[in-house]
């Protein structure tokens, strides 16, 4: 059984504790051996940046102005990225769970004990009782083997990967639109947009270097419409703010298409030259004229009128969506929805007129390409097409019929663990504790295990439940590729060597499959020879990295895919004479509204949403442990508007209950106009008693089986304490001589 | 050195990366000389970053018994030199801006110096480096003005204090100098009818702070 028993002791001796200097401290005297090359380990931009190393040690950071994306931006993640890198948190060697504690193991203990579990799981439960747990900031190589190892490897059908909780639904409406899923065009077309649509998308706060060509946009005498139910400093700095309620978008992009249909704004041409299935979609656009989107939004009918103008009348423009979009139980349907708008305006395929997800993951785009989704195998082939199972099979050495049926998604792997059917767990790089939704559901599934085991370097929220932990490394320990949010295939180098007993985790997947007794199919000495034949395994399929060389990549600052020769230089933009599907035309969708799946009632009143901020990234496990970062916001609060604070009488910085059908938690209030009345939010990346996800609701996308993170029923409750919240303390002074009083 | 910083508030999203990469500076040991605060956080989300204004006849030295402020060739107005420092911190009490902080465990008032570690050798200042949106840029007045849609303004007017600065505020094309007037006591101004105002009110809250907000 997997259950933390000693919480208090685990978290004392792995943290998170705060670590907010260099190695040696900041007057120690610096004889840099080497400035390397490399990218930000966050999010989707992959911003270049140097990493200054001494005697093996990364010891700071440099902007890098040579990389075009960033051109020596970076965000205050990124700048303290390199702290990771010698932490005190470090997990320095492997650790078994015994009478609840984690004892120190060598690596053959703790492979030899991992192998027999598993062995002894799959002789009794059948080869599926195991299941593959992966994630999306791991580089594209060791994404590939992942995949390969859990089918190859462990030879389970249960595979599946944290990106099921990022961009599943961008990836569906993409490949029902579209035919291929990618963003349509590259970050340096922003600027050429005369009007961008920013839906769903805090840039701000999550993907602050964007912001950069954003800015150039506007200084190019841009126009930016943001739809977003909060007033986020994106919103703010926007000329129009549709601030519609949560879940609510198929209401407002069907609002915009009807009113462009009826002014005539449409490119007819563009339509009926290269697109499928408009009448339908038209049809279904009808039935939202502006006073019933605003009806069904709470978005007021002028402001929708006027971003169809807006975006109808330019003659360029760009529609950009994130996870505001995404995170719904009609994810893919509301990404549907706008590109209909893109598609009936003919603004896509040249410079200027695009469409694009922004990635939340640093490797969201590469994670998602090359097999370690659960229905899916490399190049973005499927496994339910015999063609692709035949391709693949031969490429890895293996009879077809060897090959795995698909699996299931992310929140249904773990279903399938409270229920039984899956027995042992081997998770790399993902802490399900706080990512996953409904996380009390997500606990009983981790302590229902017979086996579990957990790569990673830190020692998360949910790698406490494991029996055996393995040390992974962080990005600045080992090379490889990773795909941004544009589709630019990048490479990360290698600035040190692993801490203590650490070892690159795809040697560790291999050793492990080694001694499963599959060592014939995993022989890699390097990450380039995964890479290698990651190549030649998506060759021909929708994600065709066959002409991406590491080479190609030092020469061109990346490579956009695909790229399916050696000769190619890559496809920075897409769609400029055909779409992907066999007849080379887009597809229209017809959507109606159907809104959350969890609406507010009598009982629950208002709708609960979840989102990031700038000083954290996902499950916060790396990020939740530099001093900085923390000490700019210390803990999570729940947004409120004052109308909604009155109503149940909360002062600001007053603690107070928030409670789902799910679960509940107690946070400071932050109350601030910038928010809806009828909307509450919570920052997710804080796991147990802090977790936003203890309420959020586990209902799936039927296309995409993304959770819906962004829209639940929820209510306060006022509670009685004398304690002040730390946040509330932060945030009035507000001030970095606060914060930084407290170095 | 004919480069400046440019401080164009609007553009400002809170993230603070100036504020991180400010410590990364090899001559600052890990404090950072950039402030960055939220206007009000109750009404908007609008933030707005602090850097020393580098101004041309600074207050800070002229205040400063120790002779410790010095302005170098460049117009860059260095911290105080440490041999000279006398803890005073008269220069902490006199800056309009509210810039210099001093730093109790070095006996030290440190600000801003524009990376002169760096612009010296034809880098950018950290935070100018990193800012996300551009909300602080470093360059000439000559590359930024075709860049920008607002206007480059360094002077500034305090009651009857007039300062010019290098650094330069980003504004709307129809401003001249950046006013900050607020307390309603200069020429012959009462802030509110039948308020008790004493001319000496701003010395209240600029110069007796208790909270020792300007200290590291």
């Amino acid at each position: 059984m997997s259950k933390v028993e000693n919480l208090a002791s685990i978290i004392d001796r792995f943290g998170p504790h705060l670590h907010d200097e260099p190695i040696g401290g900041w007057s120690a005297e610096r004889k840099v051996d080497k400035m390397v090359p490399t990218h930000c380990p966050y999010c989707g931009m992959q911003c270049g940046m140097n990493l200054l190393v001494e005697k093996n040690h990364v010891v700071g950071v440099e902007p890098r102005y040579d990389f075009p994306v960033n051109e020596g931006r970076l965000c205050p993640k990124g700048v303290t990225a390199y702290l990771q890198t010698h932490h005190p948190d470090r997990l320095e060697y492997p650790l078994i769970k015994q009478n609840g504690n984690f004892e120190r193991a060598s690596w053959d203990e703790a492979l030899d004990l991992i192998v027999a579990k598993f062995k002894g799981l799959q002789e009794k439960y059948g080869k599926d009782s195991i299941a593959v747990y992966s994630g999306s900031s791991l580089t594209t190589e060791k994404t590939y083997l992942v995949g390969k190892f859990a089918r190859l490897g462990l030879q389970t059908r249960y595979i599946d990967y944290n990106g099921r909780l990022c961009m599943a639904s961008a990836a569906g409406g993409n490949n029902k639109a579209f035919g291929i899923d990618r963003a349509a065009n590259p970050w340096s077309d922003i600027p050429h947009a005369e009007v961008l649509i920013i839906a769903g998308a805090n840039c701000a706060e999550t993907f602050p270097i964007l912001n950069g060509f954003l800015w150039k946009q506007r200084d190019n005498g841009g126009v930016w419409i943001v739809i977003d139910p909060r007033e986020t400093a994106t919103a703010r700095q926007g000329d129009l703010h549709l601030q519609l309620k949560p879940g609510t978008d198929v209401a407002v992009a069907n609002g915009i298409l009807n009113v462009l249909i009826n002014e005539n704004l449409i490119d007819q041409a563009f339509i009926d030259s290269r697109t499928n299935d408009w009448e339908a979609a038209r049809a279904a656009a009808l039935n939202y004229p502006p006073d019933v989107a605003s009806e069904i939004s709470g978005v007021p009918a002028g402001k929708i009128i006027q971003a169809a103008r807006l975006y109808g009348r330019a003659k360029t423009g760009m529609i950009m969506h994130a996870r505001g979009i995404e995170h719904h139980s009609n994810g893919t349907e509301n990404v549907l929805s706008y590109i209909n708008i893109a598609l009936a305006t003919g603004k896509i395929g040249s410079e200027g007129r695009g469409y694009g997800t922004i990635t939340g993951q640093g490797n969201g785009q590469g994670g998602r390409e090359h097999g370690q989704k659960a229905d899916q195998l490399p190049g973005y082939r499927s496994m339910l097409n015999p063609e692709h199972r035949k391709y693949i099979a031969e490429v890895w050495g293996i009879d077809e019929s060897e090959m795995p049926e698909p699996g299931v998604s992310a929140v249904e792997l773990f279903n399938k663990m409270r229920e039984g059917e899956i027995k042992g767990l081997l998770s790399i790089c993902s802490n399900m504790m706080v990512s996953l939704p409904d996380t009390n559901q997500v606990r009983k599934s981790l302590e229902g295990l017979e086996f579990n085991v957990c790569i990673d370097f830190f020692m998360s929220e949910s790698a406490r439940y494991a029996d055996v932990v393995l040390p992974g490394t962080t990005w600045s320990e080992d090379e490889g590729t990773t795909t941004s949010g544009e589709g630019r295939v990048i490479k990360i180098n290698q600035a040190i060597d692993p801490p203590g007993e650490a070892r690159h985790d795809w040697r560790a997947l291999q050793e492990i499959a080694h001694r499963m007794g599959r060592g014939k199919y995993f022989q890699f000495e390097s990450p380039r020879e995964i890479f290698d034949e990651l190549r030649v395994a998506s060759k021909g399929g929708k994600a065709d990295y066959f002409g991406v060389t590491y080479e190609k990549i030092d020469k061109q600052d990346g490579v956009f895919w695909p790229c399916p020769t050696e000769e190619s230089t890559g496809t920075p933009r897409l769609f400029e004479e055909r779409f992907a599907h066999d007849d080379g035309k887009a597809r229209f969708h017809a959507i109606e509204y159907k809104g959350a799946a969890e609406k507010p009632d009598e009982e629950y009143p208002l709708i609960f949403t979840s989102g990031r901020i700038v000083h954290q990234y996902l499950s916060g496990n790396q990020t939740r442990r530099i001093g900085f970062l923390v000490q700019q916001c210390p803990e999570p609060f729940v947004e409120m508007h004052p109308e909604t604070a009155m109503r149940y009488k909360i002062n600001d910085g007053e603690r107070v209950k928030v409670i789902s059908r799910r679960g509940e938690g107690i946070f400071p209030a932050l109350v601030v106009k910038t928010i809806r009345p009828d909307t509450i939010f919570i920052p997710y990346h804080w796991g147990e008693e802090l977790a936003a996800n203890q309420i959020t609701n586990a209902a799936l996308d039927p296309t995409s089986k993304i959770p819906e993170f962004k829209a639940c029923a929820a209510r306060l409750e006022k509670i009685h304490t004398r304690e002040l919240p730390i946040l509330g303390e932060v945030r009035k002074g507000t001030s970095q001589n606060e914060v930084q009083k407290g170095k | 050195m004919n480069e400046t910083m440019f401080i164009d508030p609007q553009r400002c999203i809170g993230c603070r990366s100036c504020v991180a990469a400010c410590r990364e500076c090899s001559t600052h040991k890990g404090y950072s000389m950039i402030f960055v605060d939220y206007i009000d956080r109750s009404e908007t989300t609008a933030t707005m970053p602090t850097i020393c204004m580098h101004c041309e006849e600074p207050t800070c030295a002229l205040v400063c018994p120790a002779d410790a402020i010095k302005q170098n060739e460049d117009g860059v107005v260095m911290s105080a030199l440490k041999p000279r420092c006398l803890d005073c911190r008269n220069c902490v009490n006199a800056c309009p801006f509210g810039v210099p902080k001093y730093n109790s465990a070095m006996h030290l008032q440190m600000k801003c110096d524009m990376c002169y570690d760096r612009t010296s050798e034809g880098l950018k200042p950290m935070c100018a480096s990193v800012c996300p949106t551009g909300a602080i840029s470093f360059g000439t007045y000559e590359q930024i003005v075709p860049l920008r849609r607002t206007k480059p303004v360094n002077a500034h007017v305090f009651g009857n204090q007039s300062v010019k600065t290098k650094v330069y505020m980003m504004l709307p094309t129809d401003a001249d100098e950046v006013s900050v007037d607020g307390c309603g006591v200069f020429e012959g101004q009462i802030a509110l009818d039948g308020a008790n105002v004493s001319e000496e009110s701003w010395i209240d809250t600029q110069v007796e702070e208790s909270n020792k907000s300007n200290e590291f």
